[in-house]
């Protein structure tokens, strides 16, 4: 069975609607953090996918740029959540609403 | 692409982004100096005195033509000069601003300067784009730079909580916008957005391109606080520290407008998604401005009257036209002194200890006794945003709905006139506060007087938001220069 380049769009959106699911539907924040790393990655398999079948090496460049902005986001990301903890000892979104209407 | 000639055509397109390059090397010079000299005095004044010098060099280049560089991967002059112009001056008017503000509640750290630096970059960058790749780059340069700059009063546990909704809904944003970009890619072949243009007529009936455009859309929609994508700009906003909220509420969003802009211009067909801006446009304009009527927090009811405003850019770029995009691209000027100076005011009457994320407009009652010059600069800003007409704001809302009517959104402009005449409400309200009610309580007013570089910034807003209205000349040079210069770098480049 040949692998075409719809198998790997089918798998990346699959990934991709597992990490919005994830994100919408977790509390617990840095699961919500691995969740968008999820989102990203099948972006990036999007990409790669996209950029082989069109002989264009455009898309791969974009994913190294990807790869370097999600180690960034994650590094930020994770300073806030350890500021959050410091402060209020929860990492649960739901928790977490200090501003009223 | 001749890649011999790689480094000579490097250098050459060097001295077309002098104030970006300049930008980016005096932030990594500031983190250098402040890791060996913490909190030295010079940072604020060399952040101040580079972002004049980069604004000189690009107000100089507005008159050119306009044109490409780095293989064409960004945009130089014209258009893209005026971006940045926007962008730079809203920058040096924040560091004015930001630097008496953080030394009154002790943050005058360098990193603060080195960051609002590296986020200009980014928005330069990102308002300048003439690839996806280059959006995506500066794009998150800018939102990772803001994140941290929400979160800067680290003891504030307001301005944390703000940096993570912020950072949380900012990445979830970003996966969208990225898996719209290569689904762009995949139906076009490019990431050059004028090269989309014409893959876009061959395969008009695509799922992917059309299901790309969307998920880009939602990206940019989040980036500029447009309804239903707002959730997370009242928080924000009230949360971060006040020059900074004015800094983010104005240049990121001229740099995302610019941006979206470009795309729309460039890449797509107008006639395909202008009813989608448009119907997004009404939303927006009737979110921002209903909910901030019932707002007691000053920060947060300007928060929600931002989304407003964000809604009547879109009433523009819903036009579809040379017109709308400029009158877009004008808007975008005038509300960046009208916010900055709005934000700058009340960022120096605040006296309940946690940035005015708490207090209450009650609570300035007759302040515009104790301080004139701020009030009185507060009336300008205050009409100008609810669009009266001798201010710039008025000409700003024709520039965005007369094109938009022209273009057959005649419904869209009369919500607009309509949400325009209820926000009025909620701004005249600052004012009979200010000068009309007494204090109901013994408030413990911040007696100090406001440092004379603060007050010349905001009365120099005042005075430019008068002219822009006054003379309503320097609107139609404008115009005319943008709406000109966008067709003629359209001929040059197929």
């Amino acid at each position: 069975m040949e692998m075409t380049l719809n198998w790997y769009l089918t798998l990346s959106s699959v990934l991709f609607i597992t990490g919005t699911l994830g994100f919408l539907f977790r509390r617990n924040i840095i699961v919500m953090l691995m969740s968008i790393e999820l989102m990203l990655n099948a972006v990036n398999l999007t990409l790669v996918a996209l950029s082989q079948a069109a002989a264009d090496t455009a898309g791969q460049i974009l994913v190294f740029f990807v790869i370097a902005v999600a180690a960034a986001e994650a590094a930020v990301g994770l300073a806030i959540v350890i500021a959050v903890f410091r402060g209020r000892q929860t990492i649960d979104i739901s928790k977490i609403k200090s501003f009223r209407y | 692409m001749e890649l011999s000639q790689a480094y000579t055509s490097l250098l050459s397109d060097m001295g077309h982004t002098i104030p970006l390059i300049l930008i980016v090397l005096t932030g990594l010079v500031i983190v250098l100096l402040d890791a060996f000299k913490p909190r030295h005095v010079s940072i604020p004044y060399l952040t101040a005195l580079v972002l004049a010098v980069a604004l000189g060099l690009e107000i100089q280049t507005i008159g050119s033509q306009g044109g490409t560089a780095y293989y064409e991967l960004i945009r130089v002059g014209g258009m893209a000069a005026y971006v940045n112009a926007v962008i730079l001056t809203s920058g040096l008017l924040s560091v004015i601003l930001m630097k008496p503000y953080l030394e009154r509640i002790d943050h005058n750290i360098g990193e603060a300067y080195a960051l609002l630096l590296f986020s200009i970059t980014g928005m330069m960058v990102l308002g300048s784009a003439n690839s996806l790749v280059t959006i995506f780059v500066g794009l998150e340069t800018m939102s990772i730079c803001l994140y941290i700059m929400t979160a800067l009063i680290r003891s504030h546990k307001g301005a944390i909580e703000s940096a993570l909704k912020y950072f949380l809904l900012g990445a979830f944003s970003t996966g969208f916008f990225l898996y719209g970009i290569a689904l762009l890619y995949g139906a076009t072949g490019t990431m050059m957005l004028p090269e989309m243009r014409g893959a876009v007529a061959v395969s008009d009936s695509d799922t992917m391109f059309w299901a790309g455009l969307a998920l880009l859309l939602v990206g940019f929609m989040f980036k500029v606080g447009a309804a239903p994508f707002h959730m997370w700009t009242p928080d924000v906003y009230q949360g971060a520290a006040t020059p900074i909220t004015g800094f983010m509420s104005t240049a990121s969003k001229t740099a995302a407008f610019a941006s979206l802009i470009l795309v729309l211009y460039y890449a797509v067909p107008a006639e395909t998604w202008n009813g989608v801006i448009a119907i997004l446009a009404l939303i927006t304009m009737i979110v921002g401005n209903v909910i901030a009527i019932s707002q007691t927090n000053l920060k947060r009811m300007l928060a929600y009257s931002s989304i407003a405003h964000a809604g009547y850019v879109l009433v523009g770029l819903s036009a579809g036209t040379g017109a709308g995009y400029s009158g877009a691209l004008y808007y975008m000027l005038v509300y960046t002194f009208m916010n900055i100076g709005a934000f700058g005011v009340i960022a120096f009457m605040e006296f309940d200890g946690k940035e005015g994320s708490e207090q209450r407009l009650d609570s300035l009652a007759g302040i515009g006794y104790k301080k004139p010059v701020l009030s009185v600069c507060m009336i300008f800003f205050m009409f100008s945003l609810a669009g009266f007409p001798p201010f710039g704001g008025f000409f700003g809302k024709i520039a965005v709905f007369a094109p938009a009517i022209d273009a057959g959104f005649i419904w869209l402009a009369i919500v607009g006139v309509l949400t325009s005449a209820v926000s009025a409400y909620y701004y005249l309200r600052v004012l009979v506060v200010f000068f009309m009610k007494q204090p109901d309580g013994v408030y413990d007013f911040d007696a100090s007087p406001v440092p004379f570089s603060a007050t010349a910034v905001i009365v120099l807003c005042a005075g430019v938001i008068l002219v822009l209205g006054v003379a309503p000349s320097i609107m139609e040079v404008t115009m005319s220069f943008f709406s000109s210069s966008i067709t003629t770098t359209a001929a040059v480049l197929p």
